[in-house]
């Protein structure tokens, strides 16, 4: 019964050349390279608070109950935007905003994580 | 890396219909799939908080080559939105898991839930009805007592057969975390429901009172180094159970002993060699499921690039492990920005425990043959499902050197995921969910 255990380890030896021959390492350093304000350890507490969060979070229970009647007008067929249509004619709401998927990354560089 | 192209003894064959939505919407998307002890209902869950159950046809005998088919036996919404006014959090009405508890009488009962609440219903089949009221007329309205100058009594009559659903319990207000497991015992008479950082105890009967047996969380939340993903009873021991973290391990635990089990039994880990950590090494090993074997001997895990099997009796390493797309392993980067990297897979074993399956991208799905260490790649797709065809086995092409029918590491679509499946308990039948498809195959009736 070798298993898998004695597989793993024919990769040991010189570090520099392991670098080379891991394709995690090199994504890692792609990863590092487009948000080096990405935080010392990765998988700690705030991949798992954001994990514990999960859900979408509203002002108070009226904005709520507005964002779902929103959701069930715009299943009704609608016309296609007005091409005539003024820009810059109001004032946008948070509800005219279209809803954004918060990922971890895009909110670490909003927060501006300090190593 | 060895790559196995003839494909396992079970070839499967597409259904003559795909059971799917006609129009989809987000709320359409299955988000959980499983059959009954017998294999006879199927029920699958969605994002929109509905239930649909489909029952096996009875193989009648003018049709023999045609093996009994799925067809929808009933359907009803199971949880609705609800709005958590002290954190105002929407709590989605998404259906996570659905259970199945084994039949007892001529009725069935299943477990759904969602993120909070937990619901046995009870599906049952009404194929008479009374008929000759005395004070009552046709339509059930009262008659004129005046008018009434004979007695009758009531007859059943038969008439078209109606299931009905209907909630008999409901197991809410026990978990401030998001529930990702539940599990019924093997005593049929409790079953525990797993959130991020508690395992709690149920008795059916009881709604009002839960037993906490697993706390994981830390007195300070600053220090939470990780969550609970997955929880399952033992098939036939009634005290054990399991439960994966996010960091790649698995406690098991026996509630013979202590009240709370915070101290496990057994303890589940493999060895990591320290200088192949990157910054991705713990959000892979996270484990996104677990299951025992229907022998109880085994316990298999999913995480993000394989499935595991251990052997209870062996701690230190897996027994068995079983690359799924290890190609993505140089994708890590673009999979982590476009947060695929936390799909959350299951994985599922066969009747026997000889074969176990995954799903993957592209609508793929994987086999792994545990005695033959064949394995396949199937796809779950409208194009290879033409009635009394073979499925082909797919392959993805790593290097520079493209196949014909292979497709290449960069083709593959990422937002076609596979992330619940299901296998017949005895029979090789197997239920692939692809976004809001649902893809029955069986194997070729010889």
């Amino acid at each position: 019964v070798g298993g898998l255990g004695d597989v793993c380890y024919w990769l040991a030896g010189d570090t520099q050349e392991k670098e080379g021959i891991l394709p995690e390492r090199a994504e890692e350093a792609k990863l590092k390279a487009k948000y080096p304000s990405l935080g010392q350890k990765p998988g700690g507490s705030d991949f798992l608070m954001k994990r514990l969060q999960k859900g979408q979070k509203y002002f108070d229970s009226g904005d709520y109950n507005m964002a779902k009647a929103k959701m069930k007008n715009k299943q009704l067929p609608s016309a296609g935007p007005d091409k005539n249509l003024v820009t810059g004619d109001h004032i946008p709401t948070p509800q005219d905003l279209p809803q954004r998927k918060s990922s971890l990354v895009t909110s670490k560089l909003a927060g501006g994580q300090v190593e | 890396m060895k790559c196995f192209s003839r494909y396992l003894p079970y070839i499967f064959r597409p259904p003559n219909t795909i059971l799917s939505s006609s129009c989809h919407t987000e709320a359409d998307i299955i988000s959980t799939v499983e059959f009954n002890h017998t294999g006879e209902l199927l029920a699958t869950g969605d994002k929109g908080g509905r239930v649909v159950i489909f029952q096996r046809e009875q193989e009648s005998k003018n049709q023999v080559h045609r093996r009994g088919e799925y067809n929808v036996y009933s359907t009803f919404q199971s949880h609705e939105p609800e709005f958590d006014y002290l954190k105002s959090l929407e709590i989605e009405e998404k259906i996570n898991k659905i259970r199945w508890l084994p039949q007892q009488n001529a009725a069935y009962f299943l477990l759904s839930t969602n993120d909070k609440t937990v619901k046995l219903w009870k599906v049952s089949e009404r194929d008479k009805r009374p008929e000759g009221y005395n004070l009552k007329d046709e339509e059930g309205r009262l008659r004129d007592p005046a008018t009434i100058t004979t007695l009758r009594v009531p007859v059943l009559r038969p008439m078209d057969l109606m299931v009905e659903a209907t909630p008999r319990r409901v197991f809410a207000n026990a978990h401030t975390y998001h529930i990702n497991s539940i599990s019924v015992n093997s005593d049929y008479e409790t079953y525990m429901s797993a959130d991020d950082l508690r395992i709690n105890l149920w008795n059916f009967e009881i709604t009002n009172q839960s037993f906490n047996i697993v706390d994981i969380k830390p007195a300070n939340m600053e220090e939470l180094t990780e969550v609970i993903t997955a929880a399952e009873f033992h098939p036939h021991h009634c005290n054990t159970f399991v439960y994966s973290s996010s960091k790649g391990t698995i406690r098991l635990c026996d509630m013979r002993a202590p009240a709370l089990c915070d101290r496990h039994t057994k303890f589940f880990e493999e060895p990591e060699d320290p200088s192949n950590r990157s910054f991705f090494s713990e959000i892979i090993s996270s484990i996104s499921d677990v299951k025992f074997s229907h022998s109880g001997r085994y316990i298999m895990t999913r995480d993000y690039l394989t499935v595991k099997v251990w052997d209870l009796n062996m701690e230190n390493r897996p027994i068995e492990t079983y690359q799924v797309h290890d190609y993505l392993r140089s994708k890590l980067c673009s999979l982590y920005e476009n947060d695929c990297i936390f799909d959350k897979f299951e994985c599922v074993w066969n009747g026997s425990d000889s074969v176990i399956m995954t799903g993957s991208y592209n609508n793929f799905f994987r086999m792994f043959d545990r005695n033959t260490k064949r394995d396949v790649t199937l796809e779950a797709s409208r194009e290879n499902s033409k009635p009394r065809a073979i499925l082909k086995p797919r392959k993805v092409c790593v290097g520079g050197k493209r196949r014909k029918d292979e497709i290449s590491v960069d083709s593959l679509d990422f937002s076609k995921k596979i992330l619940h499946t299901a296998w017949h308990p005895s029979e090789n039948i197997i239920a692939v969910a692809a976004t809001n498809n649902l893809y029955i195959f069986q194997d070729k009736v010889n």
